[in-house]
C-alpha cells in the first residue's frame, strides 16, 4: 500500500490530470478534424502537438474579466467549486492496485456525492454571471444533472450489489485473477484462473451490459457532453453557463469538464469493465493475463494496473468525443423525458434483476 | 391579483434608436398570442423574461433580432426586428446604370449570387425587350441550378449544426468549396460572380468546365445520398424537427411564404414550372412538395430539390447549344471584345454602354420573378427612359418568409428557435436589402 508516499501520489495525480487535459483537448480537436475531413491543429509544434499548451498559456495570461453587474463572490467562487468537486472525486479512484490517493471504504459513494457538488458550481456560475443566456444554461444544467444522477446512481448500485462492497479497490479486485473469491462466469463457470474479459462484471452478469449503457448515457449528461450538452448549447445559448468567463477561470472550467469526462470513464471502467485488470485472458499455455498484470503489492502490479485502467478510461473519453462530433443535441424537454421515462425505469428494473440474481447466488451457496 | 405591468423603461435604457426599441417592446407587450401559459395569478415565481436573441447571435443567420418573451424555456411571444443589414440597395439602384447595379444583387442573397444576377437581368431584359441568345439562356439556367445547390447546401449544414451536429456543416462546406471552384472556372469569380450581363453573359464557358461540373455531380450525388442516409435514421435529429414549427397550408398562403417553405406546407407553387422563364419549359423536373408543413418537411423539400437540381443540370449539360452568348445589339448589350478592339463603332458603343447603359422605353413598368433558392425573387422596375431605373423594387423571398417565422416561434422552446430560423432559411442580406 505504501510504495509511494501519499504526498507524491497526490502530486502525481494532479500533474497527471493537468497533462491529461492538454492531451485530451488536443485529441478532441484531432478527432473532430478527422470526422470533419480536416487536419485540425497543425502549426504549433510537430502535428500541432503544442497547440493546447499554447492555448492554455494564452488563457492563463489573459485578463480575468468580471462583468460589472455580476455577483462577484459567486462569479469568482464558481470555477473553484466546479474544479474542486471533480478533482476531489479523482482522489478516491484507485489507479492500479496500490495507487489510490485516498482509499475509502465507501469510495463509490464518496465519488457520487462529491461530483454532484459540481452542479452547485454550475448554478453559481450561471446565476453569478448576471447574463440571461448563462442563467438559462444554469437552469438547464441543474434540471439535467439532477435527473441523470438517478439512473447513473441506480445502475451503479445494480453493479455494486453484485460485489457487496462500495470500496472501489475491492470492486476492482473482484473482477480479475487476483480475486479473493471465486469469479463465476454466468454463475456457473469458475473463471478465476482465466481472468481477462470473461471475469469483467458486464460479461459475468449480462444484464449489467444494459446497466453499463445506461450509465454511459447518463454520464454523458453528467459531463454536459453532446448530445446532452444543452447547458452550453452553443447554437442557442452561445455557451451557456460559462458565457461570461474568460482567461484563467474559463481555463479551469474547461479543465474540469475534461477531468469530469475522465472521471466518469474511470468509474465506469472500475465498476463495469474489470477495473485495473487486464482484458487479456489466460488461454491454456498462453497465460496472457498473467503476462500483462502483476501481483498486487508489487511495482509491476501497480504499473500494469495503472496502464490498463488509463487505457479503459481513455477509450471512454474517445467514445465521448466520437459521439459529440456525430450526434445532434436533444431539446431540454426531450432530454428530461428520456431520463424519467426511459432510463430511470430501466435502471430500476436492472436493480431488481441484480437483487434477484444475488438472492439466487446466496441460496445456491 | 393585479397583473404586473411590464415597464421596459425601468429595465433597459436603449441608446440605439430608443423610439424604435420602445415600439418593439410595446408591440411585444401588446401582442395577442394563442400560446397557453396558464398563469392565473400573475407571475409569482418571476419565470418571465424578455430575451433578445440577436442581432449579434451566432445562430440567427446574420443579423436577425428576435425579441422573445419567455416563460421558463417556452416562448410566449415573439417579435422580429429586421433592418440591421439595411444598405438601401433599392435606392442605390436609382443612381446606377442597370449594369452597374449588377454587383449589388450579388450581395443580396450572398449564398446564391448567380440567381440574383439572373433575376435582375431577366427583369431588365423584359423591360427593354432584349432577346437573349439560346446558349446564354442554357448556361444561365445551369448556373442558377448550381447556385440553388450551393444555397441549399449551406442551409443543410447550418440547420443540422443548429440542431447540434457540427460535423455536418463541415461536410456540406466541403461540397460548397467544390462548387466555388466550379464558379471560379465558370464565371472567373468564386463568390460574388456578376457573370450575367444584360442581354447575355460576360464571356463564354469552355466545354472543359461543363465536363468538370459533370464529374463533380457524380461525386456529389453519392455524398448527398450518404447524408440522407445519416439523417433519415438519426433519432435525435428527427425528434428535433418532426412536428416542430408547423405551418398549415392556409397560413402559409396568408403569410405570403414562398419557395421551399411554401412547398413544404403543401402548396405546389414554383415559378420554374408555372411561369417558366429561360429554358425551364424544355426541362423535365418535378416540383417537390410535402404536406406536413413542419421543419422536417422543409428539410425534405430542400433535400429533394437538390436532387431535382442534379437532374436538371444533367439535362442541361447534355444539351447546351452552340452559339452566341450575348445578344448582337450594341444599343442593348455590351459589344464583344473583338468589336471593341478592332472597330471604332465598337469602342463608342462600349463607352456608351458603360456611361449610359441600356435604356428601356419611358413609362415601361415590369415585374419579373424567378424561383431563387429561397423562393420568389422579383424585380419591379419602372423606367423613365434613362439608363438607370426610376424605381427598382425588390421582392425578396427571405423577407416574406420571415413573416411566417414570427408565428411558428410562438409556443416553441428556446432550443427550437435556431432550428426554426434554420428551417425558414432567411438570408439577412436579402431580407434587409
Amino acid at each position: 500500500m505504501d510504495l509511494l508516499p501519499l504526498i507524491l501520489r497526490i502530486v502525481i495525480c494532479l500533474v497527471f490530470i493537468a497533462v491529461y487535459a492538454l492531451v485530451a483537448v488536443y485529441a478532441e480537436r484531432k478527432v473532430s478534424a478527422f470526422i470533419q475531413n480536416r487536419l485540425g491543429p497543425m502549426e504549433t509544434g510537430p502535428l500541432g502537438l503544442f497547440q493546447t499548451a499554447a492555448d492554455i498559456l494564452k488563457l492563463l495570461l489573459k485578463e480575468g474579466i468580471i462583468p460589472k453587474d455580476a455577483d462577484k463572490i459567486l462569479f469568482v467562487a464558481a470555477p473553484i467549486v466546479i474544479f474542486v468537486s471533480v478533482f476531489a472525486g479523482l482522489a478516491a479512484i484507485p489507479f492500479g492496485p496500490d495507487n489510490t490517493g485516498a482509499l475509502l471504504n465507501v469510495g463509490l459513494l464518496f465519488i457520487m456525492a462529491i461530483v454532484s457538488v459540481d452542479v452547485i458550481g454550475l448554478l453559481m456560475a450561471g446565476w453569478g454571471s448576471n447574463n440571461k443566456y448563462a442563467l438559462l444554461g444554469a437552469l438547464r444544467s441543474v434540471s439535467q444533472i439532477l435527473s441523470y444522477e438517478i439512473p447513473a446512481g441506480i445502475t451503479l448500485l445494480a453493479a455494486v450489489m453484485m460485489y457487496g462492497t462500495l470500496n472501489l479497490h475491492e470492486i476492482s479486485l473482484a473482477q480479475g485473477t487476483y480475486s479473493p473469491e471465486p469469479v463465476l462466469f454466468l454463475g456457473i463457470w469458475d473463471v478465476t484462473s482465466i481472468g481477462g474479459v470473461v471475469s469483467w462484471a458486464i460479461f459475468r452478469y449480462p444484464h449489467l451490459i444494459v446497466a453499463y449503457l445506461i450509465y454511459f448515457i447518463a454520464s454523458l449528461a453528467e459531463c454536459n457532453r453532446a448530445p446532452f450538452d444543452i447547458p452550453e448549447a452553443e447554437s442557442e445559448l452561445v455557451s451557456g453557463f460559462h458565457l461570461e468567463y474568460s482567461g484563467f477561470r474559463f481555463a479551469i472550467i474547461f479543465l474540469a469538464e475534461y477531468a469530469n469526462m475522465f472521471l466518469v470513464g474511470l468509474l465506469a471502467a472500475l465498476v463495469f469493465l474489470g477495473g485495473w485488470n487486464t482484458p487479456l485472458p489466460n488461454l491454456g499455455s498462453f497465460a496472457l493475463a498473467d503476462w500483462t498484470s502483476g501481483e498486487p503489492g508489487t511495482f509491476a502490479g501497480a504499473a500494469w494496473g495503472t496502464l490498463w485502467i488509463l487505457l479503459k478510461a481513455f477509450a471512454a473519453v474517445l467514445a465521448h468525443m466520437w459521439i459529440r462530433w456525430t450526434l445532434p443535441r436533444l431539446r431540454v424537454d426531450q432530454l428530461l423525458k428520456m431520463s424519467w421515462k426511459v432510463l430511470t425505469p430501466l435502471a430500476f428494473l436492472l436493480f431488481m434483476i441484480s437483487g434477484i440474481v444475488k438472492l439466487l447466488e446466496v441460496y445456491q451457496g | 391579483m393585479e397583473q404586473p405591468v411590464f415597464d421596459i423603461k425601468k429595465k433597459v435604457k436603449p441608446k440605439f434608436f430608443p423610439k424604435h426599441q420602445e415600439a418593439i417592446y410595446r408591440r411585444l407587450e401588446n401582442k395577442h398570442t394563442s400560446v397557453d401559459v396558464s398563469k392565473k395569478d400573475g407571475d409569482p415565481l418571476n419565470t418571465e423574461m424578455v430575451l433578445n436573441l440577436g442581432p449579434q447571435h451566432p445562430a440567427t443567420h446574420g443579423v436577425l433580432r428576435c425579441v422573445l418573451k419567455l416563460d421558463g424555456e417556452k416562448i410566449e411571444k415573439c417579435v422580429l426586428d429586421v433592418g440591421y443589414l439595411h444598405r438601401g440597395v433599392e435606392k442605390i439602384a436609382e443612381h446606377k446604370t442597370y449594369q452597374e447595379f449588377m454587383p449589388y444583387t450579388d450581395r443580396m442573397d450572398y449564398l446564391s449570387p448567380y440567381s440574383n444576377n439572373v433575376a435582375f437581368c431577366l427583369a431588365v431584359e423584359k423591360a427593354a425587350g432584349i432577346e437573349v441568345p439560346l446558349r446564354a439562356q442554357w448556361l444561365r439556367t445551369l448556373a442558377c441550378e448550381l447556385a440553388r445547390i450551393s444555397a441549399h447546401l449551406l442551409w443543410l449544414g447550418t440547420m443540422v449544426m443548429d440542431s447540434g451536429a457540427i460535423s455536418m456543416f463541415m461536410w456540406t462546406f466541403r461540397e460548397r468549396e467544390f462548387l466555388y471552384d466550379i464558379f471560379d472556372k465558370f464565371a472567373g469569380v468564386r463568390f460574388t460572380v456578376s457573370h450575367s450581363r444584360i442581354g447575355g453573359l460576360q464571356f463564354d464557358v469552355d466545354q472543359s468546365v461543363l465536363d468538370h461540373i459533370g464529374n463533380w455531380l457524380k461525386k456529389f450525388e453519392k455524398e448527398l445520398a450518404s447524408w440522407r442516409k445519416m439523417l433519415a435514421k438519426n433519432a435525435i435529429f428527427l425528434r428535433r424537427v418532426i412536428d416542430v414549427g408547423h405551418i398549415t397550408k392556409a397560413d402559409a398562403i396568408d403569410y405570403g411564404l414562398t419557395g421551399p417553405s411554401l412547398r413544404a406546407s403543401g402548396v405546389a407553387h414554383d415559378h420554374r414550372r408555372f411561369e417558366p422563364y429561360m429554358v425551364y419549359d424544355q426541362l423535365d423536373f418535378d416540383v417537390v412538395i410535402r404536406e406536413e408543413g413542419d421543419c422536417y418537411a422543409r428539410y425534405l423539400v430542400r433535400h429533394d430539390e437538390m436532387l431535382e437540381s442534379i437532374k436538371i443540370i444533367k439535362q442541361l449539360l447534355a444539351k447546351v447549344p452552340k452559339g452566341d452568348i450575348r445578344a448582337d445589339d450594341a444599343k442593348a448589350t455590351y459589344a464583344s471584345k473583338n468589336e471593341i478592339y478592332y472597330s471604332m463603332e465598337g469602342l463608342i458603343h462600349d463607352f456608351m454602354m458603360t456611361d449610359v447603359g441600356v435604356c428601356p422605353p419611358k413609362g415601361v413598368e415590369v415585374y419579373h420573378a424567378i424561383e431563387s433558392p429561397k423562393g420568389e425573387l422579383g424585380f419591379h422596375i419602372m423606367s423613365d427612359g434613362t439608363g438607370s431605373p426610376w424605381r427598382c423594387k425588390i421582392n425578396s423571398p427571405s423577407f416574406t418568409n420571415l413573416q411566417g417565422l414570427e408565428k411558428i416561434m410562438e409556443g416553441a422552446m428556446i432550443a427550437d428557435t435556431v432550428v426554426l430560423i434554420g428551417s425558414i432559411d432567411p438570408v439577412m442580406g436579402e431580407a434587409d436589402k
